[in-house]
């Protein structure tokens, strides 16, 4: 068999993703379009590599817990939010957009 | 498979859609009318209201909903759990139960009151008794903000709803009872569910989690295939049908806008979520990673399989604490160099800041438009010399009024004295804000005693 080339391909269109709250700690969950991705999601979006992602935006380490039964991930996003809830300046102050900006995210996928 | 218990949510949050439970009652037949009102700082505010008129510390706004809504719900027989008490749930149901005397419903209603709640008064009690009350998040202790305290409550689960409920109960109006509780209370009161059937309790608890934030599960700020999501309009909030063996159905009334889906349902799982695997409540710990969906018809997703295990044997207690103030200005740049214009801005604004010799905690610059909810992931996949406009947006935060108020009066000088094209400034001059921040706490059982007690109309 024939090795296929590797893509380069954004998130948002493997994923979809909501985000919230819990004072200072965002969370975002990552659930594949197609349960046959989440196996991608599992290898590649680690808590190392979202960690990457968002540099300079966190003050706080990122963990990761899987959902094999909803083919989701879920992420939290410790010391994201500027203090969080009402002391947080930030226009997103309780995360709710922080799903959408992982969708950035490029990973590889051989189809 | 018998006639399921219907159970309907009304309200995700203080706040949300006032014509939401009006629907849901009169839309087909329902149970209950579930009505989440309260968020982590909600109850400060309420604290905040009562303070000034002993009569309030509720969701105001809940005794208009409840007087359009008393005599459809005693005709067709649909009971009410809510946390919209805040910190004073006797106030409230003194108003509604003043409010169905007028409407004529005399002997008609029985109105449940739970409190138990509110420790306020008991803080140094519980300190002298060796409770810490730390932060959960920080883990200081709550010596550090014992002057500034505004409100303490525990989270009380489903039982004293439960409770409530058995007692005869038609209305049952809570003080800080979690949101899931007030799903969970009348699965447990109709199925005669114990409070160790962990499974089924953690099957009410999703359920519950599923529902408490509206419209969230049934096409609202849904993100997969949204543009799809039928007539949003007259979006259906969505209700629950829930079985004695713990298996349940979240569905909407037929007709009403909106969408039920496994995705779209597991977009709401996922919300807020912390460790899956431990889902804590007051009332046992749900595990998210055994929940198993279906889609068995239109708008319809059965959920089944949830497992539980034993709560454990504290109580989370949410205080709020005064922190110090907050203001944030914005200005509006247009093309040419829009964002070029608004990053000038901000360096002479910070210039003068310094100038004075203002102290904050933190100055915020977002340039909405370009960066201010992904920050620089934005900027690495466009540039955003060319757009037509940025809104600059800063914001400061200090212990001490005075730097914040300082703060205000320097936003304005930049549209005649700073870069050009600037505008969008007819809302005048921010305001500096108090703020109120959240103290997550674990406090022991033992110590909290709810208490059900229930008002005559």
């Amino acid at each position: 068999m024939t090795r296929r080339a590797a893509k380069q391909v954004r998130l948002v269109d493997l994923a979809h993703a909501r985000s919230g709250d819990k004072g200072d700690t965002a969370n975002i969950g990552l659930i594949a379009r197609r349960p046959a991705d989440y196996p991608l999601l599992v290898k590649q979006v680690t808590a190392a590599r979202v960690a990457r992602h968002f540099k300079g935006m966190l003050r706080g380490p990122v963990e990761r817990f899987e959902l094999p039964n909803l083919h989701a991930l879920n992420f939290l996003l410790h010391g994201a939010l500027d203090g969080g809830g009402t002391i947080s300046l930030k226009t997103d102050a309780q995360g709710k957009v922080f799903s959408t900006a992982l969708l950035r995210m490029e990973i590889e996928v051989r189809r | 498979m018998t006639t399921p218990l219907r159970i309907a949510a009304g309200q995700g949050f203080w706040g949300d859609w006032l014509e939401a439970p009006w629907r849901q009652v009169m839309g087909g037949p329902i149970d209950f009318l579930m009505m989440d009102y309260l968020a982590e700082v909600t109850m400060s505010i309420m604290q905040k209201q009562r303070s000034r008129d002993p009569s309030l510390g509720y969701a105001k706004d809940f005794i208009p909903l409840m007087e359009r809504l008393l005599p459809a719900l005693v005709e067709r027989g649909v009971k009410v759990t809510t946390n919209a008490g805040g910190v004073n749930p006797r106030g409230c149901a003194e108003a509604v139960a003043s409010v169905a005397r007028r409407l004529g419903l005399r002997g008609k209603l029985r109105i449940g009151v739970v409190t138990g709640d509110d420790l306020l008064g008991r803080v140094d009690e519980l300190l002298a008794a060796g409770h810490q009350l730390g932060n959960m998040d920080t883990g200081r202790p709550l010596e550090d903000v014992r002057d500034r305290l505004q409100s303490v409550n525990a989270y009380l689960g489903a039982a004293p709803v439960v409770e409530a409920l058995a007692r005869g109960a038609d209305i049952v109006i809570t003080g800080r009872v979690t949101d899931t509780g007030l799903t969970l209370g009348p699965m447990m009161h109709a199925f005669g569910w114990t409070s160790d059937a962990w499974d089924l309790l953690a099957a009410g608890t999703v359920a519950g989690h599923t529902v408490e934030c509206g419209a969230q599960c049934s096409g609202g700020n849904c993100l997969i295939d949204w543009e799809n999501i039928p007539n949003l309009a007259d979006v259906g909030y969505p209700i629950v049908e829930a079985y004695a063996d713990g298996t349940f159905d979240i569905t909407k009334h037929p007709g009403t806008g909106g969408r039920i889906t496994v995705p779209g349902v597991t977009e709401q799982l996922v919300y807020e979520m912390g460790d899956p695997r431990q889902y804590i409540t007051p009332d046992c710990i749900a595990d998210f990673t055994t929940i198993q969906l279906r889609e068995t018809g239109k708008d319809r997703v059965r959920f089944s399989g949830i497992r539980g295990r034993p709560a454990t044997d504290k109580l989370k207690v949410s205080a709020a604490y005064f922190y110090g103030y907050k203001a944030v200005g914005t200005l509006v740049y247009a093309w040419p160099d829009a964002i070029k214009k608004a990053r000038a801005a901000d360096r002479v604004l910070r210039r003068r800041l310094a100038d004075l010799g203002l102290e904050f905690e933190t100055i915020l610059t977002e340039y909405v438009g370009a960066d201010a909810t992904h920050g620089p992931l934005a900027l690495q996949d466009f540039d955003p010399a060319d757009l037509p406009e940025v809104q600059l947006r800063i914001g400061v935060r200090a212990r001490e009024r005075a730097p914040v108020e300082r703060f205000t009066r320097e936003i304005a000088p930049l549209i005649l004295n700073g870069p050009p094209s600037v505008t969008g400034f007819a809302g005048g001059r921010p305001k500096p804000e108090e703020i109120v921040a959240y103290w997550p706490a674990l406090l022991d059982k033992t110590q909290v005693q709810a208490c059900v007690d229930l008002v005559a109309v």
